[in-house]
């Protein structure tokens, strides 16, 4: 347990998986940069593994003012005990007041395990993050500049803001995809700082027998333009429809998971709150009723188009353009205008 | 030879069925308004114990923390082929968060021998994922988080297969361990008829005394405890009485429990209203698809 220290860094947990950075420390530099500069504090990331040290220049370039470079071929690969034992002895040498983590597989086994050894608070899978006071309303005692962790409760159903004011670090877990990444600055100045942490065999519990990755064959998330399919498309050869719409556009064709639990798209291309948080400049939402799961990983694209035959579906609230209207005949519509377009050009 | 499980599982509010009357008009939720349910993916968990029994023998046994109304949720498990249920239930637990709550948790483990320690990975009401991580930290334990399937079970040593979702990995390690399982690692199964003519008048004492007083309204507070006591041991005696366990059962330090234990606290709570900022209605015409199909390549949305 740490003390409140208004002093403390803010530190990114960078994680890389054989070297390769993932996209979450990337994504959660851009926050946390603004975030430290609200603090008038320096930002940090955490960089634990074997032969990385190059990751640390790309760390940053994307923001951080120190890198702590955490080297070791034991750290080669991923364990949650030799990661937490990195993580907690480094944070009770520097002391942060802010540590967050991706929202990804190894950040939910991670983060856990550490604020529990740290005995600090976590909250899980947020999706903004900003600093702000908060007012004790037992003793009226005003906290200033605490770190506020937004998250989806209840489903999606209610927002709801964290805090922890007595006990230190602050620390979250961000999802995927939700934090834009800026451009990187190739002449930024920052430190590499290098330390030693001695691990045991304690500390290495796991033998990793065998692994295996599929690289996604979708990346929803750099999208442009996505059009996806609800239950309503009816089946998994209606389907298509989605299909031949997104390839007139150059768009990715994404589903809600109740097409996925149909079986009509394979999970990859799943959006909202079980599957990918996109933010596409257009998301055309065919036959789908707009659940507030789906609308989590959807409602912060650019434009929306809507169509559903349904006029009180929860879609047309978030809806730029709504069409009421059997998609059957609405989507072959735009097929055809799309295509006469692209003649006359 | 066998196996000790010990399977964590909780009662939610079936978030899938809010509707507008679920919801406060402060924005928060009105648990009361929802149905309470078996959370999903520790029916998963107390699948896979079953699983371990049948293959190697053992004892499987339930633990949720909650209000008396959760003995639901431990009564199911009995059902479905659980040895033993327990109830941890204290007023000093309310507003415990993750960490507070993995802490009373582990006090509770603590007080059994176990080989396998088995949850969900995580909860419909608040989806943390937190509390199984949290719980083999305080116990001092080997966790492997997302486990899809079992692949071997030898002497002390298990292989687990994890979903790291772009693929899998599998994964050795010694006993004890926690497990927290992901909803695709296999298909619960239903509650035993005959189980549930066995077990269907299995009730904690809480249970008992809210029945007896219920039953008995003028009755004075010692003729209560009589008929509770009397209860409470003729279950027993028929290995139908689940066990109930308050903070100082289980030796735990007030400190680390419910709000002094908890350092995350809410600051606001607000309802979700997503709507657009501008909105058009398109008719579904072939006329005004075209329309909006050319403000759209004019605005540049679509190249």
């Amino acid at each position: 347990m740490i003390e409140v220290n208004r002093n403390g860094e803010v530190w990114v947990f960078a994680e890389q998986h054989n070297g390769q950075l993932e996209d979450t420390p990337i994504e959660l530099m851009s926050k946390a940069r603004h975030l430290a500069d609200i603090l008038h504090v320096k930002l940090a990331a955490v960089l634990p593994g074997d032969k990385i040290k190059k990751l640390g220049k790309k760390l940053i370039q994307h923001g951080a003012d120190k890198v702590y470079l955490v080297e070791d071929p034991q750290l080669k690969t991923y364990q949650t005990n030799s990661y937490a034992k990195v993580i907690y002895d480094l944070i009770h040498k520097h002391k942060p007041q802010i540590v967050l983590y991706g929202a990804t597989v190894a950040g939910r086994d991670l983060a856990p395990r550490i604020a529990s050894a740290v005995k600090a608070g976590l909250t899980a899978d947020c999706t903004d993050l900003q600093i702000g006071d908060h007012q004790n309303i037992k003793d009226k005692k005003v906290h200033p500049n605490l770190l506020f962790q937004i998250r989806p409760a209840f489903g999606g159903n209610i927002i709801a803001t964290i805090i922890n004011h007595d006990r230190w670090p602050q620390m979250a877990t961000v999802r995927e995809g939700v934090m834009v990444p800026t451009e990187p600055d190739a002449k930024r100045k920052g430190e590499i700082i290098e330390e030693k942490i001695a691990l045991t065999e304690q500390d290495l519990p796991l033998e990793i027998l065998e692994e295996h990755k599929q690289p996604k064959k979708v990346d929803l998330k750099a999208a442009r333009i996505i059009v996806a399919g609800g239950a309503g498309v009816g089946s998994k050869d209606n389907f298509q429809l989605i299909w031949d719409l997104a390839n007139c556009l150059g768009a990715s064709p994404a589903a809600t998971r109740a097409a996925v639990d149909l079986g009509f798209i394979d999970h990859d291309h799943q959006v909202g709150q079980t599957g990918t948080t996109v933010r596409p400049s257009l998301y055309i939402a065919v036959g789908i009723s707009g659940q507030i799961q789906h609308q989590a990983g959807m409602s912060q694209s650019q434009k929306i188009i809507a169509i559903n035959s349904d006029p009180a579906a929860p879609i047309f609230n978030i809806a730029h353009y709504k069409i009421v209207g059997d998609l059957n005949i609405v989507v072959p519509m735009m097929i055809k205008a799309l295509r006469e377009k692209s003649i006359k050009e | 030879m066998g196996y000790n499980c010990v399977v964590l599982i909780k009662q939610v509010p079936d978030t899938k069925r809010i509707t507008g009357n679920a919801m406060n008009d402060d924005g928060t939720v009105k648990r009361s308004a929802l149905p309470a349910i078996f959370n999903p993916e520790d029916l998963n968990a107390l699948e896979m114990a079953l699983q371990i029994k049948e293959k190697f023998g053992g004892k499987i046994t339930v633990i949720t923390m909650g209000l008396p109304a959760a003995g639901a949720v431990l009564r199911d498990s009995l059902y479905r082929g659980a040895d033993e249920a327990i109830l941890v239930t204290d007023s000093r637990c309310a507003a415990s968060d993750t960490l507070a709550t993995s802490y009373i948790l582990s006090c509770a483990v603590k007080k059994l021998d176990y080989d396998i320690v088995l949850c969900g990975r995580q909860a419909i009401d608040g989806d943390t994922a937190q509390v199984g991580p949290q719980l083999a930290e305080k116990l001092g334990i080997t966790q492997i988080t997302y486990v899809e399937s079992l692949e071997q079970l030898e002497n002390t040593n298990i292989i687990a297969k994890r979903n790291i979702g772009n693929g899998w990995q599998k994964i050795k390690a010694s006993l004890p361990v926690l497990l927290t399982v992901i909803n695709t690692a296999n298909e619960p199964r239903v509650a035993a008829a005959r189980k549930i003519m066995k077990y269907k008048k299995a009730l904690s004492p809480v249970e008992i005394r809210q029945k007896i007083k219920t039953e008995n309204p003028q009755a004075d507070e010692s003729d209560i405890e009589k008929l509770v006591e009397h209860k409470c041991s003729g279950l027993k005696n028929v290995n139908m009485l689940i066990k109930q366990w308050n903070l100082d059962d289980i030796s735990a330090d007030l400190q680390w429990c419910g709000q002094s234990g908890s350092p995350t606290k809410v600051h606001r709570i607000q309802s979700v209203v997503l709507t657009a900022k501008e909105s058009k209605a398109i008719e579904p015409t072939e006329k005004g698809i075209a329309d909006m199909i050319h403000e759209l390549i004019s605005d540049k949305v679509i190249a």
